[in-house]
């Protein structure tokens, strides 16, 4: 399971789930392949809902059916479900308080050489900016899985955003500390923190392992959960390091970067720099390219992490 | 004035029992006005074309009442063309759903509960509104869920003219003839106005029945959208229809009722000045007088 798309994983736990809970419903617009959701829509044709190419509808379909008192999962890449439908998301969902889970597929840069237009890297900054809706980037599967049976308890709105393809775990087996709406510590440190979110913190585990092997203790916070950010891990952890390193998929502007940074300048001031996409079209590449040549990687986290230290 | 109150409560209950909705349409537009005059703002000139098909819908035509709010298989409504919320707060308030004294003495002030666009945390209301193009997909929606379920309810919306310039209202026109919604009757308030003047002129949508027919609706051309009779026939008409979803084209006259405001695209949002207010009251009464 380790090397499961985190998308294949929430559409495996809802299908689970389906089985005995008639109420769940998935939504796709033309999505359901690049979704991972075809296995879902096979088996419970009466529980899934097709839009066509049709992000707005999408989103107030599945808040009308939640006002039906469906559990409504809408399906859709990331940066259509989060901007082209962002009035629908808070307006119908958000403000309506409509018990609806917003998938957002393939995010951040994972559609790669397809350009600016199939990037999502505003949608933390715009989601978390809607009062009433919360915002989840799991980082491997495990926590996916973790995180999906979490959300089908609630009947809150909620958006989360998943890359397009498989990614190695940071957790294994057996061993997946999950509690919801609090960070994770993937591993312990007193020098600097690492606050990461999503496919970044598998690289910053990396940097911390790095490091380590340097005599430079690091401790990596998974931050899934972004809003509501755990404001109490992130003051605990300033008060115990000496700088942050924030790493994020996206722009640089009303991220986990600026949201962590926020808290620790109000509670506890030490020095934050945040690593992220750059504020312009990214390069052209496959998404491991991008993380490349903007230092989205280990090796460029670790030297964040030296620079800040000096 | 408490006693006026209770007479008046008294002479609707006999209206509503001899199903004189004519006269109630007229009741509750002053009632609007009045409202428009409390709170100093509102979309005074949709508020009187929309209201005999809100009159109709929640007098004859829905399941709907403060006592089935929890019953699944009540009807629903979304107002689509939500600054229109004068006149559904009226009609909600008739019906029971909160107090009419609450609603005049706090609306659109400071931390009140009644919004200038429609509040679901208010009884009755089942999603906020007010952006357009939002009530058809949402309505959509709960069509679905209630075929799904097996449900007998009907989905109502009610939108302006002016509103299907937005290209979210054609994407919910699409998925419910192709969802075969036959639960979904959605209306729109053809007043021929909006704040930038006649519709055709804004963006043209005539032949309005052609374009919903070509999207799969089963269509009812209301010739006098404020004729309640009419209305009546064409409700009942669209809960005959299988296999679609039903679109009644109302139309209707902006401003409906007064000599002061009809057709008048400046009384798209407008308080009336005292001396407005005398004429637009006599108007009415001279209207009811012809019931």
């Amino acid at each position: 399971m380790g090397n499961t798309a985190n998308k294949q994983m929430i559409c495996e736990v809802l299908m689970e789930a389906a089985k005995t809970d008639k109420n769940i419903v998935a939504l796709c617009s033309d999505s359901r392949g690049s979704g991972s959701f075809t296995p879902f829509a096979q088996n419970y044709p009466e529980q899934f809902v097709e839009t066509g190419i049709a992000e707005q509808n999408l989103v107030s379909i599945a808040a009308g059916l939640a006002k039906c008192g469906k559990k409504a999962y809408a399906v859709s890449p990331a940066c259509f479900l989060s901007t082209r439908s962002y009035e629908q998301c808070k307006i119908d969902v958000a403000y309506s308080d409509t018990n609806v889970k917003l998938i957002g597929i393939s995010g951040g840069v994972s559609y790669g050489a397809l350009g600016m237009s199939h990037h999502s890297a505003q949608d933390i900054a715009a989601l978390s900016a809607i009062p009433n809706m919360r915002v989840y980037i799991p980082s491997d599967a495990y926590q996916t899985e973790a995180l999906t049976k979490a959300l089908l308890k609630d009947e809150k709105p909620a958006y989360i955003r998943v890359g397009r393809n498989a990614v190695d775990p940071v957790y294994e087996e057996g061993n997946v500390p999950f509690e919801m709406d609090h960070a994770t510590v993937v591993c312990d440190g007193s020098d600097a923190a690492i606050v990461a979110c999503g496919e970044m913190v598998k690289p910053a585990k990396d940097a911390a392992k790095l490091l380590g092997q340097e005599g430079i203790s690091v401790r990596v916070l998974d931050m899934y959960c972004v809003k509501p950010l755990d404001r109490e891990a992130v003051i605990e952890t300033a008060k115990n390091v000496k700088a942050i390193v924030t790493v994020e998929e996206h722009a640089p502007f009303g991220g986990l970067g600026s949201m962590v940074a926020q808290v620790v300048g109000e509670h506890c001031p030490k020095k934050v720099v945040n690593l992220s996409l750059p504020d312009a079209p990214v390069i052209t590449g496959t998404s491991k390219e991008v993380f490349d040549h903007y230092g989205l990687n280990a090796e460029g986290i670790a030297a964040k992490v030296r620079e800040i230290l000096d | 004035m408490r006693e006026e109150n209770g007479q008046k409560r008294a002479e609707y209950e006999q209206i509503k029992a001899e199903k004189n909705l004519k006269r109630l349409a007229y009741d509750l537009r002053e009632d609007t006005v009045d409202l428009i005059c409390a709170g100093k703002a509102g979309h005074i000139g949709g508020d009187m074309s929309v209201m005999e098909i809100l009159v109709e819908l929640y007098f004859r035509q829905m399941n709907i009442s403060p006592e089935n709010q929890e019953d699944k298989n009540r009807d629903l409504f979304v107002l689509s063309k939500g600054h229109s919320v004068e006149a559904y707060y009226s009609v909600l308030a008739e019906k029971g759903f909160f107090s009419k004294e609450e609603l005049h003495r706090t609306f659109s002030k400071f931390g009140s509960k009644f919004i200038g666009h429609p509040n679901n945390k208010l009884p009755g209301i089942e999603m906020n509104s007010g952006s357009l193009g939002h009530g058809l997909p949402v309505c959509v929606g709960m069509a679905k869920a209630g075929k799904m379920d097996g449900r007998t309810y009907r989905v109502y919306t009610v939108m302006g003219d002016g509103e299907l310039a937005e290209g979210s209202v054609w994407e919910g026109a699409m998925a419910a003839s192709h969802y075969k919604l036959d639960n979904l009757c959605a209306i729109v308030d053809r007043n021929r106005l909006q704040i930038s003047g006649n519709t055709e002129d804004v963006m043209a949508h005539d032949d309005l029945c052609e374009r919903f027919r070509s999207f799969g609706w089963y269509v009812i051309d209301v010739a006098d959208g404020n004729d309640i009779d009419e209305l009546h026939a064409a409700f009942e008409e669209a809960k005959t229809v299988k296999g679609k979803p039903t679109m009644l084209i109302a139309n209707t006259i902006k401003g409906k009722g007064s000599s002061v405001m009809e057709n008048q695209v400046s009384w798209h949002h407008k308080v009336p000045s005292a001396e407005e207010y005398t004429q637009i009251m006599e108007d009415f009464k001279r209207a009811k007088e012809a019931f």
